[in-house]
Order: structure tokens, then C-alpha cells, then sequence
């Protein structure tokens, strides 16, 4: 077996850490709460300074009535050196792609190539304002131009817009777009049927959007929709079925064209959740599959960093037939070979952000596609699923799969036998810290018990996909030899596990002037309380 | 052939495959239907690292840059100085390629930034709670109507049509679904060549109605008329929702201050670029009473095993990884990135350099509009108090001044005849501090010559 990290801090690290990179400890080694920014305030400081007001000046109180100014403003007062330190060392306390192996199922956290940075960061694409003269932006026109192109070609699917910003914004558009598209037709329906191994997000959006959500099941054997449940309940009162494809346990809906054929039947619409895209590039294209909408996830499939929470992206693309019904204005290539927005868009669902989406986001993507052109976009999903397959067929031996067959860019295993050595999958998650890898998903799907959802995308190595195998197995053998380590785990790190119910049960959510540490929260639970009393 | 970012060569390829037991990639995709499996797609060659550099730098230089052009362009994106400490903290990798933070000790980073948003959103709003962002303050402002929709069970909502026309588009695709009834309230009217504001916003307010949203400064620049709006509003069980505007809250007292219930603001350009508009990021902030009812992700304090403070993603039993249908929200990724360069931006410049922030968009645009009231056949429309952004009004159609001051190189002001059709002799001219006097006074010749 590999030799175990340290137990304890100050323990020496060893071959399972040494292995897997560059890494020793987690977190830059830093070991020392940072105070928030507010406890580093001291009066009169401050940083950097503005130009002296070059225009004659007037009184304030001669422009602003007195009771509209404000008297306070409790910001922290710190120099600029504090400001850089102060998120510097933030900035240590976390794990990131750039330094480690992000084995997160679900959030394909592929390499970001540098050059999408440089290229956000182009004078010529920053400092333009959304409002300018379509004749003075052409260049930034283009380019959500041919992305949407790019993407129409890659997908299958040929209507594109870029505005929704993120995963769950573009299944929101999406769904609101069969919605439109139903109403168009004077067909008034009433449900959204979603697999039980969904996304959160789906219910959620079927729900936003007006929609009830109806449940189907899996199949226990194959992993894939049930069949049978499905067919039951699609009739005639279903605007849409969402699925998502790959489904979430890293497996290909191999009745996928059938569901398409059936749903169509009915005048029931097909929305592929585009989260697990990334298996499929080059290498099937949804809309060819039959499906009618789908988003993409710019920052998975299309290399956006996600920043610790966004920003992303989360373009929708949908047959010809929908094409009418997309967030208006659309970018359009008019005759005279120039770019412009299209604002005459009758059946379009309006506006699903307040100008034209993450720009930045869909410039770092068109580069990347770009970059990696036909061959490259090939290589793209083949890799992914390689890479998945190689990880699932070493860890197998140790870890039974929820479902054991070929998968595509991700697998589920299923923690179930670490019960036995009265651990959770949380304690495996714990632990894997203390090797140095950030966990899989856990918990998810919810139809997985003590699920363990593993996709290593396929920028990563064969070399660190042999030192996570490493690590997993190792604690394998910890679960079965010293399951106290698991509990204990995680030791390398500057916190342990946090209280997670105090933390929901007496909020803490702000720091405030003048009120430290038990006297903020018992202010923030008495409001609580005054609150639950209240009318709301 | 190896292209793109994949490191693995033929031989390791070859050991893979050898190690999963298949013969080849076919074989891992024999679930995909045989006959759609490896299209040909219609995209070109790949590029190199620097044939993709060059391409795209060709393409950036097709855009006319603001950093070359003085614009008096605001509605709604705002072009403030940004500090050279922001890139290049954000551009750390710990920062730039950490995803959400679900697993708390590996993301104390994220997650304490993330607490301090949330705490200097609430100290800037005058609010109790905070989240830790939207995507933007339109789509905020769509979550602020459902949200009081929710908690006051009712489901009609107001809007004053001098918030921003494009945050109302996209309140209204926000609250279509659930058939929330959106009812414009008239808070302007022209007199001549001068631009009224509404004495009241409460009026059409009734107990069928669930909030009003105001903006402040609006749309058209000035301050709306809020004071008692909030109590007429409460009588009738409703909420004051008000989209506010961060840099401008440097000087204006914080809607916390006159009642408003649920507070949204774009936060974007107090830290940010232009950037074509996004990505934004909204800050939602309410009264501690509704805190349950807020979307997105909260972070919270809470303390380790040996008493060490720690922050972690807390009341999640509001959202959809829990609660699916039942969720307050659909949303999942946000604006996290964008939530950091705000709270550095409002840590660098602390209450002494927002203030003078805001001073400065007030001198600069009360001096343009002083000069341009003294242009024959322009005129200010603006009677109310004002801050960055005044309406002109103009001898020709606003499309035509804002034509002749490109072809001067000057970007021009928003153009109000999409807005209104009564103002399509009016420019929005907005002054930020980044306006020098210089541009001003060359603003106020060239319309002189127009």
C-alpha cells in the first residue's frame, strides 16, 4: 500500500502526498486563521488615492439635500499592502485546478488554458461598453457570432444564445422557451417529467418556470431512465422531459433516440442538460440524437475557470423550430457582412440578463474552441471518457460501482461498504484532503447511497490519475485496518470539520460594527426569533 | 495526433486501453448509436497558442476601446477606476480555478471572501443579511419580485418605469411562469423641455400588491422621492424593493434607511471593467425577517472541533441541491469572482475613497450639465437632484447628436428614444470620475458645432 499522510499535524508527509505532484501540505502550508478585513481596519487609513477634482467644485450639501446624504459608512479602513496580504493569504486557504488534481464529479474541472486569460484581458474587449454603437463594437459582435456558430455546429443543435450566464440560467431560458412554444401553439400544459438521478436544478427550473415536476425512475440494473415509468407517465400534459445526457452516473442513455421519438409523439419537447456535455464533444451531437434544447456549461465543457463560483456560462442551444423563442436581442450577421443585435424578436421569451450575458465568459471559449479545432474538439471527449474508464478500472477492485459497465467521463461508486466499518463516504472525502486531492462528489445522485462520484476530465495525466488510484486505494485499506484515521480526517489542514449545525441553527452571516463573536450571533438569533414571531 | 491541452501520448493511450480491456476509443463509446457516432463537424483546423493570440488581438482591435475614447455612455454600465491590485489578486489560480465551495477546509479562502461580501454588502445597503451574489442586478431584481411574492403571498407587483427598461425586461421573463402580475408605475412626466418626477410611487399601492421596485438614482439619473414610501407601503402589507447603485451609495443614504425591504445593485463596475457587460454580479441583501426566503448561497460563521473559527455554506435547506422543486431558487453557479473584485475594490478604497468616489461623478456631471445648459438650443432636463447620469435635451433627434459627436470621436450619451418615445430629442449623459474636465470641455464644443 502506499505509506499514509500524516495523522496528525507536524507528522511527516510521505509517498501517497509525494506521488500525486507538487504538493505537501494542503494550502500553501499556512496554518494561521486570516482575520476578516474589517478587524484589520484602523481610522484614517486607506489605500491608493483619486485625482483631484479638476472641475469648479460646489458644496455637496448644495447639490444633494441633506436628507438624502448618507452619515455613516462603516468600511474597512486598511492600507494597500494589507488589502494585497489580506487576499493573498485568502487566497492560500484554497485548493484549486491550477495547483491540484479536482476529481469533482458533475463539474468537469478541466484544465483553463492561460491564453483564454490574456485574450479576456485585451483592451480592445475589456473597455467596451455594452451600449456602444453597434459600428464601434464589431469585433466583440463577431465573436458571439461565431460562438454561437461554433456551438450550433458542435451541438447539432443551431439556434444559439449566449446571454444565460450560467448552468442552471440556461435551463431556466430553455424551459421558458417550451413554454413559449406551447403557448405559441395554444397547447396549455402542465408538467415536466425529470429522472430521479436529476440535477437539483432541474425540478427547481420546471418549478420557476410554472411547471410541475414529475419524477420517473431508474432502472436499478442498467442505471438508465426507467423505461417503463417513463412511458407511463408521458402523455399529452408534458411540455417537457428533461434529461441529461451522458445521465448522472457517467452512463450513455442508450434508448435516448427512443425517448426523443416517443416525447415527440405527444408534442413533449426534449431538454438535455448539458452539465455532462463534455463527454460527447466531437464525438455525438445531441441534436442528432433528437433532443430540442439543450445548455452548455461554458465554464465545464468550454475551459471558463469558475472562479470558486462562477462566473460561467450557460449558452442554450435549440433546433430551428425554437429558434424564434431565444432571449432577444439575437447577434445576427446581416447582408453587408456586418454584425448587429436583432431586436425583433416576436416570440422571443425577452430578456434573461441585463445586457448580453457573461461576455468574457464566451470570448475564453470561442479561443479555446478555436485553439483546439476539429481534431482538438475530437480529442476532447474521447480523453475525457478514457480517462474515466482508466480511473474506474483501477479503483474497481476496492470500490464497487454503483453500476459496473464502460461509462463515459464520469463514474459512481458506491460507499455502502465503508458502513461496515462504521464510516460514511464523508470520513473517505475527509481523508482524501489529507492526501492531498480535493474530494469527489458525494451524496449525489441522491439515488446512490453514500454516493462517490468520480470525473477526472482528460487534461489530466495518466501519472495523476495513477496517484489518485493510489490514494483511493490506500484508504481503502485504512477504512478496513484503522477507520479512526478516516474520522479524525482531516489533520493537514488549518480548520477541521466545522460545525455544521451551529452554523444553520444560530446564523452568523455578517461581521458588524462594534459586536464581536457571541454577542453578534446572539443579536442575529434574537432577530431570528423576532422574525419566526412576525407575520413573515 | 495530440492537439489541444490533452498530455497523453499513443503509447500511454495504448496501456489504457490495454488496462480497461478494450482494443480501442470505439469501444468506449459502443453505448452511442453506431450510425451518429463521430460526426464530421463544420469547424476548422486547431490553432496554435500564438496564431489564436494574433487572431484574436486582430479582432479586439475591430472594437473602439473606452480607454481611447471619451464616452459619456452610462445606463446601467458604469466605467469606474479599478485599482491594479484587483487583476492581480483575481488572477491568482487558488482564486481563479477553485470551483464552489463545497468542502469547506480545502475553501476558507473563497469562503471568507465570500462572508465578507456579504458583510460589506450589508454595511454599503443598510441592510441585515446579505447572500453572496446573482448573476446580475436584473435578474436580481426578477428573484426580489418572486421573493416578495412569496413571502407576501400575493402576486402582483409594481414597477416604476424609471427603473432601468432592461432590468424590467428581465424582471418580467423572471415572473412570467409562476403568472406574477407586473403593473408599470408612471413615476415621470415631460413639461416642456423639462423632465417631473412623480410626487408619489405609492398611490396605485393596494393589498393585492406584493412590493414596489424602485431604482435610486433611476434610470433618467435622478433621486427618486422615497421618503414615507416604505411606511404607506407596509400599512398595506407590502415591501419596498429598491435596486441601488454602489458607487453612488458613497454619499446617498443606504435604502436600509428608508425602509426598503429587499436591496439589489449591480456590482460589477465598482471593481470590474466594462467588459461588454458582463459578467455582472448582483448584491441581494433584505431584512433579516426574510432571510429564509432568499435565493442563492449564504455563507456563515461557525467555529472547528477545537473551537477555530471557520466559515461554511449555510441555510442551504432554502436551495435546490435539497429542496429541488421546492427550492427559493433554481440558481447554482453565480458571480463569485466578480462578488471578489467588488469586496476588494470596497476594501481598497474604504469609506474615505468611495465617498470621494461618488463626490467626484457628482462635481463632473454638475459641471458638464452647467456648460451644456449654456448651449444654445440644449437644454437640462433634469429638475430633480441628480448624481453621475442628466438628461439633455437636444436641438435634433438624440440619434443624430450622438452621431455627429462619433464621428468626433466621442462616444455620446444613451440615446432615450428607445426608452420613451416623448424623449427622442434627449441624451442620458453620465460623468464618472474617470471623465476629466478635458473631456468635458471637448464634449461641450463639439455639441456647440453640431
Amino acid at each position: 500500500m502506499a505509506d499514509s499522510p500524516p495523522k496528525t499535524n507536524g507528522a511527516v508527509a510521505t509517498a501517497g502526498l509525494a506521488e500525486s505532484g507538487s504538493h505537501g501540505p494542503l494550502n500553501g502550508g499556512r496554518k494561521t486563521p486570516e482575520p476578516l478585513i474589517f478587524e484589520k481596519s484602523v481610522p484614517g487609513r486607506r489605500a491608493g488615492s483619486l485625482p483631484p477634482c479638476d472641475v469648479p467644485r460646489k458644496p455637496v450639501a448644495e447639490l444633494i439635500p441633506e436628507a438624502e446624504l448618507r452619515t455613516d459608512l462603516s468600511l474597512p479602513e486598511v492600507g494597500e499592502l494589507d488589502v494585497v496580504r489580506h487576499f493573498t493569504r485568502l487566497s492560500k486557504l484554497n485548493y484549486s485546478v491550477d495547483a491540484e488534481f479536482y476529481p469533482l464529479g458533475s463539474c468537469t474541472m478541466k484544465y483553463n488554458p492561460k491564453l483564454d486569460e490574456n485574450v479576456a484581458a485585451l483592451p480592445g474587449f475589456r473597455q467596451l461598453h455594452p451600449l456602444q454603437p453597434e459600428e464601434t463594437v464589431q469585433g466583440a459582435l463577431r465573436v458571439l457570432y461565431e460562438l454561437g456558430q461554433l456551438l450550433g455546429e458542435i451541438t447539432g443543435l443551431p439556434g444559439v444564445s449566449a446571454q444565460p450566464v450560467a448552468g442552471a440560467h440556461g435551463e431556466f431560458t430553455g424551459i421558458m422557451m417550451v413554454r413559449a412554444a406551447h403557448i405559441k401553439a395554444g397547447r396549455m400544459r402542465r408538467k415536466v417529467l425529470i429522472p430521479d438521478s436529476a440535477h437539483g436544478t432541474n425540478p427547481a427550473t420546471a418549478a420557476m418556470s410554472g411547471y410541475e415536476a414529475v419524477t420517473v425512475g431508474h432502472d436499478r440494473r442498467t442505471g438508465e431512465l426507467d423505461f417503463a415509468d417513463f412511458k407511463a407517465k408521458l402523455d399529452e400534459d408534458c411540455a417537457a422531459i428533461m434529461i441529461t445526457v451522458p445521465n448522472t452516473l457517467g452512463l450513455f442513455e442508450r434508448q435516448i433516440t427512443e425517448i426523443c421519438r416517443l416525447a415527440h409523439d405527444v408534442g413533449c419537447y426534449v431538454y438535455c442538460d448539458g452539465a455532462n456535455m463534455n463527454a460527447m464533444v466531437g464525438q455525438v451531437r445531441p441534436g442528432d440524437l433528437g433532443v430540442d434544447l439543450l445548455h452548455i456549461n461554458l465554464h465545464k465543457t468550454f475551459a471558463v475557470p469558475h472562479g470558486g463560483g462562477g462566473p460561467g456560462g450557460g449558452a442554450i442551444c435549440v433546433t430551428s423550430d425554437l429558434e424564434p423563442f431565444l432571449p432577444a436581442p439575437v447577434v445576427a450577421r446581416r447582408e453587408n457582412g456586418s454584425y448587429g443585435f436583432d431586436h425583433h424578436r416576436p416570440d422571443s421569451i425577452g430578456r434573461v440578463h441585463g445586457f448580453h450575458g457573461n461576455f468574457n465568459a464566451a470570448l475564453r471559449s470561442y479561443t479555446y474552441i478555436l485553439s483546439l479545432g476539429k481534431e482538438g474538439l475530437y480529442d476532447v471527449g474521447a480523453n475525457a471518457v478514457l480517462n474515466a474508464n482508466y480511473l474506474r478500472s483501477k479503483l474497481r477492485q476496492a470500490y464497487p460501482l454503483y453500476v459496473d459497465r464502460i461509462c463515459m467521463h464520469e463514474f459512481v461508486l458506491d460507499g455502502r461498504w465503508l458502513r461496515e466499518h462504521g464510516l460514511r463516504t464523508l470520513d473517505l472525502a475527509k481523508r482524501l484532503i489529507d492526501y492531498g486531492y480535493h474530494p469527489p462528489t458525494i451524496y449525489f445522485p441522491l439515488i446512490v447511497p453514500e454516493a462517490i462520484m468520480i470525473e477526472p476530465t482528460e487534461t489530466e495525466s495518466r501519472q495523476t490519475l495513477d496517484a489518485f488510484a493510489g490514494a483511493m486505494l490506500a484508504i481503502a485499506q485504512e477504512a478496513r485496518e484503522q477507520p479512526e484515521v478516516l474520522h479524525e480526517a482531516p489533520s493537514s489542514t488549518p480548520i477541521g470539520r466545522l460545525d455544521e449545525v451551529r452554523a444553520a441553527r444560530r446564523p452568523d452571516l455578517r461581521w458588524r460594527a462594534g459586536i464581536a463573536g457571541e454577542a453578534a450571533e446572539s443579536l442575529s438569533e434574537a432577530r431570528h426569533e423576532a422574525a419566526v414571531q412576525g407575520r413573515y | 495526433m495530440m492537439a489541444g491541452y490533452v498530455s497523453t501520448t499513443d503509447q500511454e493511450r495504448r496501456e489504457m486501453l490495454d488496462a480497461i480491456g478494450v482494443a480501442s476509443l470505439d469501444e468506449l463509446f459502443r453505448d452511442v448509436p453506431v450510425h451518429l457516432y463521430k460526426p464530421s463537424l463544420d469547424v476548422p483546423a486547431g490553432l496554435s497558442e500564438l496564431e489564436a493570440w494574433t487572431h484574436l488581438r486582430t479582432i479586439s482591435e475591430q472594437n473602439l476601446d473606452l480607454d481611447h475614447h471619451p464616452s459619456f455612455l452610462g445606463a446601467g454600465a458604469y466605467r469606474h477606476f479599478v485599482p491594479a491590485a484587483i487583476s492581480h489578486l483575481i488572477s491568482r489560480g487558488e482564486f481563479l480555478s477553485s470551483y464552489t465551495p463545497y468542502q469547506p477546509e480545502v475553501s476558507q479562502g473563497t469562503l471568507q471572501v465570500i462572508y465578507e461580501w456579504q458583510s460589506l454588502v450589508c454595511q454599503l445597503t443598510g441592510m441585515d443579511v446579505s447572500n453572496a451574489s446573482v448573476y446580475d442586478a436584473a435578474t436580481g431584481l426578477g428573484e426580489a419580485a418572486r421573493m416578495a411574492c412569496a413571502l407576501t403571498r400575493r402576486q402582483r407587483v409594481l414597477v416604476a418605469d424609471t427603473v432601468n427598461p432592461l432590468y424590467a425586461d428581465v424582471l418580467r421573463t423572471y415572473t412570467t411562469g409562476p403568472n406574477i402580475e407586473v403593473l408599470p408605475v408612471r413615476a415621470w412626466r415631460r413639461d416642456g423641455s423639462h423632465l417631473l418626477r412623480a410626487e408619489s410611487l405609492a398611490d396605485a399601492v393596494d393589498e393585492s400588491i406584493a412590493c414596489l421596485v424602485v431604482q435610486q438614482p433611476n434610470f433618467l439619473g435622478w433621486l427618486e422621492q422615497v421618503e414615507g414610501l416604505a411606511e404607506r407601503l407596509q400599512a398595506a402589507g407590502a415591501i419596498l424593493v429598491v435596486a441601488a447603485d454602489p458607487a453612488s451609495l458613497g454619499l446617498l443614504r443606504p435604502p436600509g434607511a428608508y425602509g426598503a425591504g429587499i436591496v439589489v445593485a449591480e456590482g460589477k463596475w465598482t471593481g470590474g471593467p466594462l467588459d461588454f457587460g458582463g459578467p455582472l454580479v448582483g448584491m441581494f441583501a433584505c431584512k433579516q425577517a426574510y432571510v429564509r426566503q432568499m435565493p442563492g448561497r449564504i455563507v456563515g460563521a461557525t467555529v472547528d472541533g477545537q473551537g477555530r473559527r471557520g466559515f461554511v455554506l449555510t441555510l442551504s435547506t432554502r436551495e435546490q441541491h435539497i429542496r429541488r422543486e421546492k427550492a427559493t431558487s433554481n440558481i447554482c453557479t453565480s458571480e463569485a469572482l466578480i462578488a471578489l473584485c467588488t469586496s476588494i475594490y470596497l476594501s481598497h478604497l474604504g469609506k474615505q475613497g468611495l465617498r470621494e468616489v461618488a463626490e467626484l461623478c457628482l462635481q463632473k456631471s454638475h459641471y458638464a450639465a452647467e456648460r451644456i445648459a449654456t448651449l444654445s438650443g440644449f437644454g437640462v432636463a433634469t429638475t430633480s437632484p441628480y448624481l453621475k447620469e442628466f438628461v439633455v435635451t437636444c436641438p435634433r433627434p438624440a440619434a443624430e447628436v450622438n452621431r455627429a459627436l462619433l464621428e468626433r470621436g466621442i462616444i455620446g450619451g444613451f440615446d432615450l428614444a428607445g426608452y420613451s418615445p416623448d424623449l427622442a430629442d434627449c441624451l442620458l449623459l453620465c460623468c464618472t470620475e474617470m471623465t476629466t474636465g478635458a473631456e468635458i470641455d471637448r464634449l461641450v464644443s463639439a455639441l456647440a458645432d453640431i
